[in-house]
C-alpha cells in the first residue's frame, strides 16, 4: 500500500508542534525512493543471477560434450548412408578392355601373444609342422624369452589358417591383411612389377608398390578419394599373352638369352603390349641379384624393353634417311656413295661380312641392303649438329616418360663429344645406346606421319597431338623404304601375307665389359610397322644373344632371328587387334549352295 | 472448465510421452538393422572381390590356351589367324526350301493364263 507523503495526521501534529510540515514531506519521499532503489537492485541482482545461470549451463553442456567425446571410443556414425563413402582399398589395375591385371584379396596375418600362451613349446613344434619354413628351436625361443608380441607369418592361406584354429591355442592370433594378387601370374609380370607390406599393424597394413607400375603410380593407386576406380592401362591382355607366349617360343628355338617386345599404338603412343623374357610372378616376387659381377640382365627381374639400353645396330639407319629427305638434301632415288670400305681418319667402316654394295646406291637401297658406308655418307651430308637435334626431337636423349619406376632410371647412353666418326657410327646405331622402348617411340612418329608421341601405359581417350618432326611426305616416303626392307631386303622373313609389313633389322655386337666387342654375342632388333599402306601399329622385337643353327651354319643376323619372331607375332596379334588382310580371299568360282 | 484442460494436457503429455518411447526403440531397432546390413554389404563386396579374382584367374590366358589344346578335339578351337577374315561372298546362300512333290506325273503343254485363271 502506498504511504502518502503528507500524512494528515503527522502534518497537523506537526503544525501543532510548530516544526515545518515540509521535513515530513521530505522524510517519506526519502524513504519511498529507498524502496524504490531496494526493488530496482533486487531485480537486477536476479537477472545477474539468471545470466549466470544460464551461462553456466550452456558452458557446462560444451564442456560436458567435450569431455564425453574425449573420453569415448570413437566410431563411425551409425546412420549414415552407404555409397559415397571413402574405400582405403588399392585401387585395381585393369588392361584396355577392363580385364583385371592386379586386384586385392583379403586374407590373414599370423601373430601370437606369448604371454597368453598354454603351451609355448608344442604350438612351435605344431606350427613349423604347418609351415616348413620355420623353424621350431628358434620360434619356441622368441616364445619363451619374456617377450609379449611376435609376427609369425604374413600371409596365411585358408588352408593354413584353419589349421592353425586346430591348434587352438589362445595366444595365437589372426589380423587382417589386404594382399595384392595378380591372378595372370607371369603375364606382363615387368609391367605390374609388385607390392609388399609397408607400416605393420595389427589390423592392418599398407600395401606399397616395389616396382612397375606398382611403385611409379603408387599414389593414385593408395588414393582413397578415387574410390577404388580401377587404373586402366593400355595393355591389352590377350595381344599381351599371344606376344609373351610367342616371343617366348622364338626365344627357345634360339637359344637367346633374353628377348623383349613392344607392341605401340602409333597414333597415340599407347603400350598394347609390352613383354621381357625371362620373366617372374610379380605374386611372389623374386629378390634382385646381390652378386657384384652378375649383369643386370641377368635377373629376370631386368625389363629388357624398357631398361635394356642397347646399341640397335642399323634400326637407326632410317632416321638418317628420312632427315636427309626431310632437308632435301637426297631424295628415295638420289645415288649415294657406298663404297666399301669407307675410311675415315683412321676409322674403317665396313659392310656386313666384308660385303661391297658399291660404289653407288640409291637411299632406297642404302635402306634396303642396311649399307654402312652408305648411311655414313648420308649422315655426314647431315652433318652432327642437325643429327643430334633429329634424334633429340625423336626423344633418344632423354630417358621416356613411360608410367613405370624402372623409366627413368634407363638413361640412353650418349657419346660426350659429337665428331664426325659418331655422326658415322651412330648413324648405322653404334656408339649410342637406347632401350627398344625409345626405338617404338621413335619408329611410331615415322609411321604415324611424323608426329612425335609420348610413349603411355595408360590408356588414352582420343587423339593426341604432339610435336611434328618431320613432313607427312617424308615420313610416307621412310615407310615405302621399311617396306622395301622387308619384301626385297634383309628382313624377306618378315613378310605376312596381308599385313604389308615394313620394318628395318638391326644387329649389334655386344660390348665387353673391359671394352671392345663380342664376337659371338650380338643383340638382334626388328623394328616394324604395319600395314605399311596406313601404319597403325609399331612393333618391336629385340633378341639378346640369339643364333639360329637350324641350317648348316650359325646365323646370328637379326634377318634370320628377330624377323621371323616378329612376323609370327604379327601374323597372331594383327588378326586379334581386328586388322584385315589386305589379299584377296581366294575367289570364288561361283555361288556356292549349301545345306544349312 | 480449466480441471478439463488439465486432465486433457495430462493425457496429451502421456501420450506424447509414450509416442516418443516408441519412436525412441523404432529407431534403436533401425540403426540395429542398418548396421547387420552395413557388414553384411561389406562381406558381400570382400566375397565379389574375391569372386572378381577368381574370375580373373580361372580366366587367364594360359589357363584358356592349356583348356583349349586339352579338348581340341572337341571344340576345334585354334589361334585367330588372318586366313580367317571372308568376305560376304564366301558365305554360301542357304539351300532354297522347295514343296514336296505331290504328283509323279510328268505334265507338258502351254498353259493359258486366262483358261486356268493363273
Amino acid at each position: 500500500m502506498r504511504t502518502p507523503l503528507r500524512p494528515l495526521a503527522r502534518i497537523l501534529h506537526a503544525r501543532q508542534e510548530g516544526l515545518n510540515p515540509d521535513s515530513i514531506e521530505k522524510e517519506n519521499l526519502k524513504l519511498r525512493h529507498e524502496a524504490m532503489r531496494e526493488k530496482a537492485r533486487g531485480r537486477a541482482q536476479f537477472r545477474l543471477l539468471i545470466l549466470c545461470a544460464s551461462f553456466v549451463m550452456a558452458f557446462g553442456a560444451i564442456g560436458a560434450r567435450m569431455g564425453l567425446m574425449a573420453a569415448t571410443e570413437p566410431m563411425e556414425p551409425r546412420a549414415s548412408a552407404p555409397g559415397a563413402e571413402i574405400i582405403a582399398q588399392r585401387a585395381d589395375i585393369a588392361d584396355r578392355n577392363g580385364r583385371v591385371l592386379a586386384t586385392n584379396m583379403t586374407t590373414h596375418a599370423l601373430y601370437a601373444h606369448p604371454k597368453v600362451m598354454v603351451d609355448p613349446k608344442g604350438t612351435a613344434q605344431k606350427l613349423a609342422e604347418i609351415f616348413p619354413e620355420l623353424d621350431p628351436k628358434a620360434l619356441e625361443r622368441r616364445f619363451t624369452d619374456g617377450r609379449s608380441f611376435v609376427w609369425i607369418r604374413k600371409i596365411l592361406s585358408p588352408e593354413q589358417m584353419q589349421k592353425v584354429h586346430e591348434i587352438g591355442d589362445p595366444g595365437l592370433l589372426f589380423g587382417p591383411r589386404e594382399m595384392r594378387l595378380y591372378p595372370n601370374g607371369t603375364l606382363a609380370a615387368h609391367v605390374l612389377g609388385g607390392t609388399s607390406f609397408g607400416a605393420e599393424g595389427v589390423h592392418s597394413a599398407e600395401v606399397i608398390g616395389t616396382a612397375g607400375i606398382e611403385k611409379a603410380l603408387d599414389a593414385r593407386l593408395r588414393d582413397p578419394a578415387q574410390g577404388g576406380k580401377p587404373l586402366t592401362l593400355s595393355i591389352d591382355l590377350t595381344l599381351q599373352s599371344t606376344i609373351e607366349e610367342v616371343l617366348g617360343a622364338g626365344m627357345g628355338m634360339l637359344n637367346a638369352k633374353g628377348a623383349a617386345a613392344i607392341l605401340m599404338d602409333a597414333r597415340t603412343g599407347e603400350i598394347l603390349a609390352l613383354a621381357s623374357l625371362p620373366t617372374f610372378d610379380p605374386n611372389d616376387r623374386p629378390n634382385p641379384l646381390v652378386d657384384k659381377n652378375a649383369e643386370p640382365g641377368d635377373s629376370p627381374l631386368f625389363n629388357r624393353a624398357v631398361q635394356g639400353v642397347y646399341e640397335l645396330g642399323s634400326t637407326f639407319k632410317i632416321f638418317a634417311a628420312a632427315q636427309a629427305m626431310e632437308l632435301g638434301l637426297v631424295t628415295p632415288e638420289t645415288m649415294v656413295d657406298a663404297n666399301a670400305p669407307m675410311q675415315w681418319g683412321k676409322h674403317k667402316i665396313k659392310e656386313f661380312e666384308g660385303k661391297n654394295y658399291g660404289p653407288l646406291l640409291s637411299v632406297t637401297d642404302v635402306i634396303a641392303k642396311s649399307s654402312n658406308v652408305g648411311t655414313a655418307h648420308i649422315a655426314l651430308m647431315i652433318g652432327p649438329l642437325r643429327q643430334q637435334a633429329f634424334l633429340k626431337s625423336l626423344g633418344f636423349f632423354e630417358p621416356t616418360p613411360v608410367e613405370l619406376v624402372e623409366a627413368p632410371g634407363a638413361k640412353p647412353l650418349i657419346p660426350k663429344k659429337w665428331p664426325e666418326i659418331v655422326t658415322i657410327t651412330t648413324s648405322y646405331g653404334h656408339g649410342m645406346s637406347a632401350s627398344p622402348l625409345h626405338l617404338a617411340a621413335a619408329y611410331a612418329a615415322i609411321a604415324n606421319g611424323g608426329v612425335a608421341i609420348k610413349p603411355t601405359l595408360l590408356k588414352r581417350e582420343g587423339q593426341t597431338t604432339g610435336v611434328r618432326v618431320m613432313s607427312e611426305k617424308t615420313a610416307m616416303e621412310a615407310v615405302k623404304m621399311l617396306r622395301r626392307v622387308v619384301t626385297e631386303g634383309t628382313a624377306s622373313l618378315g613378310e605376312v601375307p596381308g599385313y604389308e609389313v615394313a620394318g628395318k633389322t638391326g644387329t649389334a655386337d655386344k660390348p665387353k665389359k673391359s671394352g671392345g666387342y663380342y664376337k659371338d654375342k650380338v643383340v638382334n632388333t626388328f623394328a616394324s610397322m604395319f600395314p605399311a599402306s596406313n601404319p597403325q601399329y609399331v612393333l618391336i622385337v629385340t633378341l639378346d644373344e640369339p643364333q639360329d643353327d637350324t641350317l648348316s651354319e650359325t646365323r646370328r643376323t637379326a634377318g634370320w632371328t628377330a624377323v621371323p619372331v616378329a612376323a609370327e607375332i604379327i601374323r597372331r596379334v594383327a588378326p586379334l587387334m581386328g586388322l584385315r588382310p589386305k589379299l584377296e580371299p581366294v575367289a570364288v568360282d561361283a555361288v556356292t549352295a549349301a545345306s544349312n | 472448465m480449466r480441471p478439463v484442460l488439465y486432465v486433457l494436457s495430462f493425457l496429451a503429455l502421456i501420450a506424447l510421452g509414450f509416442w516418443a518411447y516408441r519412436e525412441n526403440y523404432a529407431t534403436q531397432g533401425a540403426l540395429k538393422e542398418v548396421e547387420s546390413l552395413q557388414r553384411q554389404i561389406v562381406g558381400l563386396r570382400e566375397a565379389l572381390t574375391v569372386q572378381k579374382a577368381e574370375w580373373a584367374y580361372l580366366n587367364r590366358p594360359d589357363r584358356l590356351r592349356e583348356l583349349a589344346t586339352a579338348n581340341f578335339d572337341r571344340l576345334g578351337l585354334l589361334p585367330m589367324e588372318p586366313s580367317q577374315f571372308g568376305t560376304a561372298a564366301q558365305v554360301a546362300y542357304p539351300r532354297a526350301t522347295l514343296p514336296d512333290i505331290s504328283f509323279t506325273q510328268d505334265v507338258q503343254g502351254t498353259l493359258s493364263t486366262d483358261a486356268e485363271g493363273l
